[in-house]
């Protein structure tokens, strides 16, 4: 064909075809998110320590590993209390004008998301321990760790934040770790993602692909029992309390021999779980973030994770009813909630 | 999950290798019954009148004699029986609960030893049946020497004469050929007068040819020289980064943590190691097929720099730690892209002068696809990096179109253009279809501009341009079919080459990826394996599966072909062979385990198993894929032994050249040689 013949015609129509192709499924729709979208009305703007830290997380390629993104599909419920939406990431602009926007939504979920992980594991002390060497807390992990963004203090200024290093992972120094400002605004960054609650009255996006709806109403005990304890402790509770329930000394308290775990009155227990706890920072333990709240623990996956603790590592208490604890978690919901 | 099309498929295979085996052993145990039913029967006169028919020389002598002696006959059988028998056999063949995955995976993984098993039954049972047929045919020998015994020596004598002398007639082999020495006029023999057998299968060596203009042959060099640098250097970081997961505490350097070191591997493999490649394979075939000079060597030494420099700032601004926000391929930042956006433009402009100038009046194919290749790349460079827009979800938006044209407008069609001129070259044939290869292209820029966002299936962007997306990957098995058909059948009655060649068996694992890869990119688009396999290694498998299997390969195919010709070297046959078989062996060992232990994370993830327990469980599947990636590393380090042996002057004295050379200096004392 003549038209083929000619290299302007041919490369021209290629070209054309490409360029209005490209326009139609990537610039306008990528312009015209940028106009429909608006940062949600509750978002609270990122302060300037932790806007410096996302600097860091981007500088070190932590988007390799750990997403930002809750799908709107049943499994990504355990990241967050909703699908992400776009106005999420609304707020998000380019980095400088050398750097693009960094949303990082991610590719790969080696590590876990991250959406809200300021909800989930918002604990400074923790947070720190886990980037100087994250073997320290969970043995299992395969994150690299950040050792250069501490340093070894003799004797540490009265403003420096010492972390807690088993004497393993010393390498025979004899000072202390202290954690540089990067580290801190890292983990001041890592504290500063949480999801924000949609305005009142906006409906909920769905999550799809659910398990198929039980009839009926699974509160007997006999159900309840079926929830597995163990792996749900694995999931909401392991990081800190260590899967032999001993805890880091000096960090996050043991539950082996916890007089708490073995008590008779389960209200402290259950208010613990579901609230957090700040009664011991003073013998040096960190604050226990609102695990059951945040992960939206219903009472039979507190009863299982309650009697897991209550059986394991010889601990040897009586096992609860679901109906006990769900009692007490009702009272506990109508009680006012203390800010911080 | 509903419809997993690749699990399907695999199924599918293995379950047709079992019905096989099934038919087969259906078929063996009929014979089984008619050749009892055969048995059964009374042997009569006919049978041994046959069976005498059977003797041959040796027997019937030995009768012959047994006959002169008078005393008892013996006898001994010819022939032996063959046994296609068996008996009844049980094939697995109960129809699966085909909407699960994880049992169609699980049965596909049972069916590989129902196999096996049924293979091994077949040859037990024909040992069987032989044994059973030698004790049947023992008797019939009993009676069969009885019945010698009893015939009249005279007429079995006189017989048994005549059939000896035909046994004895033969021919003395030069009945046609006369008594002369064969004469070769037209060079049609090829005997190797070294005796011995050899160690490694021979392979044709290239075809000697013209030589390649000098000035454009070292350009062409240089290209694949710093490309192989950086296919050394890619590697060896992506062998460091594969070894981190089994090791995470293997360094302490922030140079050298995993999140800088990922785009480090992967941007210098796809700017460096493929992309200078292509070109360089390009700046040949762009004036070749267009039967012109290249318009400017300048220009193409230019862009060599360029892309050079891209790669080297590159990555060191990543292990630095500046880099663009996370995008994955496009974490160089735009100051140090653009010096690879002026490289481009310079080689646009290079090959369209170039073109314009062409002697030929058509274009050939190879030239629309290397041509448009580096007008979207362009496109796709220019409005991924233009540093004024993007802000929220555009960047993502932009960050799926992308990653993905880069791949597929990029670097798939740059290769394709590559494999359209190359693979008839080394096939000594022309394409089998010039029009399939039209069809690929249109359709490949309709289809494949629209996938990008597949890459984002169920995240914040538009349904719509998901749903866009996975439409368009599901139109991407037009060009795919398209390609790989004519691909294939441009090998159609050249089969025979391929096993003394060194250069097509690249090719055709290239095509092979080609179809498999892309096809399994369509499959992992649908939302319902995307719920799957999205977020974990299945990706990285499936990446490798495309830009290593089809990519790479096509590659060392074309460079094989093409720097014997630049440089009248050869590299040695065995070490390209240890670069073939390790390279994919290693791919396969790197991909299948690492796309098994991710469905079995995702389906973790799906059960709502604690995120640790998945991450445990892929530890044995990271390791294989650290010993597959450590194969395939060291495939490169031949390859580029090969590169280096390929343009490296041979140091041993040709016996003949240097005779001549010597004969030369006798009778023209005075000239020089040069």
């Amino acid at each position: 064909m003549e038209w083929f013949d000619n290299h302007k015609s041919l490369f021209t129509t290629a070209l054309l075809l490409f360029v209005v192709l490209t326009f139609m499924v990537a610039i306008r729709p990528a312009l015209n998110n940028e106009k429909i979208n608006r940062p949600l009305p509750g978002a609270e703007p990122m302060n300037r320590d932790a806007l410096a830290g996302k600097k860091i997380f981007i500088a070190n390629g932590c988007v390799a590993c750990h997403t930002q993104q809750v799908r709107n599909v049943e499994m990504d419920k355990m990241w967050g209390q909703r699908p992400s939406i776009a106005a999420d990431y609304a707020a998000t602009s380019r980095t400088d004008v050398w750097r693009n926007t960094a949303t990082l939504m991610g590719t790969e979920r080696t590590g876990p998301d991250l959406t809200n992980v300021g909800n989930r594991q918002g604990s400074l002390e923790w947070n720190l321990t886990h980037l100087y060497n994250p073997r320290i807390l969970v043995k299992e992990s395969v994150m690299p760790a950040y050792p250069w963004m501490f340093e070894i203090k003799e004797s540490p200024a009265k403003n420096d934040v010492i972390v807690n290093v088993p004497d393993a992972y010393l390498k025979n120094s004899a000072g202390k770790i202290v954690a540089t400002k990067e580290a801190l605004q890292l983990v001041s960054y890592i504290q500063s993602l949480k999801q924000t609650k949609l305005p009142d009255g906006t409906v909920l996006p769905e999550f799809l692909y659910g398990k198929k709806q039980e009839t009926g109403n699974i509160t007997s005990g006999q159900e309840a029992n079926k929830i597995n304890g163990a792996e749900l402790y694995a999931t909401h509770c392991q990081s800190c309390h260590q899967s032999n329930g001993e805890g880091l000394p000096g960090a996050f308290p043991a539950l082996k021999g916890s007089k708490i775990v073995a008590s008779d009155s389960l209200s402290v227990y259950i208010n613990i779980i579901m609230n957090g706890y700040s009664g011991r920072v003073s013998e040096g333990f960190g604050v226990m973030p609102a695990v059951g709240t945040n992960a939206n623990l219903s009472p039979e996956e507190v009863t299982a994770i309650i009697n897991h603790e209550r059986k394991s590592w010889g601990n040897n208490a009586t096992e609860v009813p679901a109906e006990e604890v769900k009692k007490i978690m009702d009272f506990i919901n109508t009680q006012p909630q203390k800010t911080e | 999950m509903n419809s997993p099309a690749f699990f399907y498929i695999l199924f599918g295979f293995f379950l047709l290798l079992v019905l096989t085996v099934a038919l087969y052993l259906w078929y063996a145990s009929g014979q089984l019954r008619s050749k009892a039913s055969e048995l059964r029967k009374e042997t009569d006169e006919n049978y041994f009148k046959q069976q005498l028919g059977k003797m041959n020389l040796r027997q019937i002598n030995q009768l012959l004699q047994l006959l002169a002696d008078k005393k008892t006959l013996m006898l001994l059988l010819g022939g032996i029986f063959y046994a296609h028998t068996s008996f009844a056999q049980n094939a697995l063949q109960k129809e699966p609960l085909l909407s699960e995955t994880g049992i169609l995976i699980t049965l596909t993984l049972l069916l590989i030893p129902v196999f096996i098993a049924l293979v091994i039954m077949v040859v037990k049972l024909k040992k069987v049946i032989a044994h059973y047929m030698a004790e049947a045919n023992t008797r019939k020998a009993a009676r069969l020497a009885e019945y010698l015994d009893r015939q009249p020596g005279e007429a079995l004598k006189h017989l048994l004469e005549k059939k000896k002398s035909a046994e004895k007639f033969a021919l003395t082999n030069k009945e046609l050929s006369g008594e002369h020495t064969a004469a070769d006029s037209k060079g049609i023999l090829h005997i190797s007068e070294e005796p011995g057998l050899p160690f490694v299968a021979v392979k044709r060596r290239a075809a000697p040819r013209s030589q390649v203009e000098s000035s454009l042959s070292r350009l062409v060099l240089w290209y694949l020289i710093t490309a192989t640098f950086w296919l050394l250097f890619g590697t060896t970081v992506g062998e460091y980064v594969g070894i981190k997961f089994a090791a995470p505490d293997a360094d302490h350097i922030s140079w050298l943590s995993f999140g800088r070191l990922r785009p480090v591997h992967t941007n210098a493999v796809f700017w460096g190691w493929a992309s200078l490649g292509m070109l360089g394979l390009g700046y040949y075939v762009i004036p070749r097929v267009g039967n012109q000079k290249l318009y400017s060597y300048k220009l193409g030494w230019y862009s060599l720099y360029l892309i050079n420099a891209t790669v080297l700032f590159g990555s060191i601004a990543l292990m630095a730690g500046i880099n663009n926000g996370g995008g994955e391929y496009r974490e160089y930042i735009w100051p140090i892209m653009v010096l690879f956006v002026f490289a481009l433009i310079l080689t646009l402009y290079n090959f369209l002068k170039t073109i314009a100038r062409r002697t030929t009046k058509e274009i050939y194919i190879s030239n629309w696809y290397i041509v448009s290749a580096i007008m979207f790349g362009l496109v796709i460079a220019i409005v991924a990096y233009w540093p004024t827009w993007q802000n929220g979800l555009g960047e993502t938006i932009i960050q799926g179109y992308y990653m993905h044209q880069g791949v597929g407008m990029w670097f798939m069609l740059f290769t394709l253009g590559l494999v359209y001129y190359y693979l008839p070259q080394q096939l000594n044939k022309p394409i089998y279809s010039y029009s399939l290869g039209i069809l690929a292209f249109w359709t490949q820029i309709l289809f494949y501009t629209l996938i990008g966002t597949h890459h984002f299936v169920f995240s914040s962007i538009p349904w719509w341009l998901q749903t866009v997306a996975i439409v368009g990957s599901a139109g991407m098995v037009i060009p795919v079919v398209a390609g790989t058909t004519n691909f294939l059948l441009t090998f159609k009655k050249g089969w025979y080459k391929l096993a003394d060649s060194y250069t097509l068996p690249f090719f055709l694992v290239g095509i092979v990826f080609y179809f498999t890869g892309s096809l399994q990119g369509t499959a992992e688009a649908f939302r319902t394996t995307n719920l799957l396999w999205h977020f974990t290694d299945f990706t990285v498998a499936h990446s490798h599966l495309t830009m290593y299997g089809i990519i790479s390969f096509f590659l060392w195919a074309c460079i094989y072909t093409i720097v014997p010709r630049l440089t009248q070297n050869e590299a040695p046959q065995v070490t390209v062979g240890a670069h073939f078989w390790l390279a994919l062996m290693g791919l396969l060992i790197y991909t299948v385990p690492l796309m098994y232990g991710s469905t079995l994370r995702g389906q973790m993830w799906m059960e709502g198993k604690p995120f640790i327990e998945s991450v445990t469980m892929m530890a044995p599947y990271w390791l294989w894929r650290a010993i597959g990636g450590s194969l395939m590393w060291l495939s490169h380090l031949l390859f580029a032994y090969n590169l280096y042996k390929m343009m490296q002057p041979t140091h041993i004295t040709d016996v003949n050249e240097k005779a001549l050379e010597l004969l030369k200096q006798q009778i023209h004392p005075t000239e020089k040689n040069d």
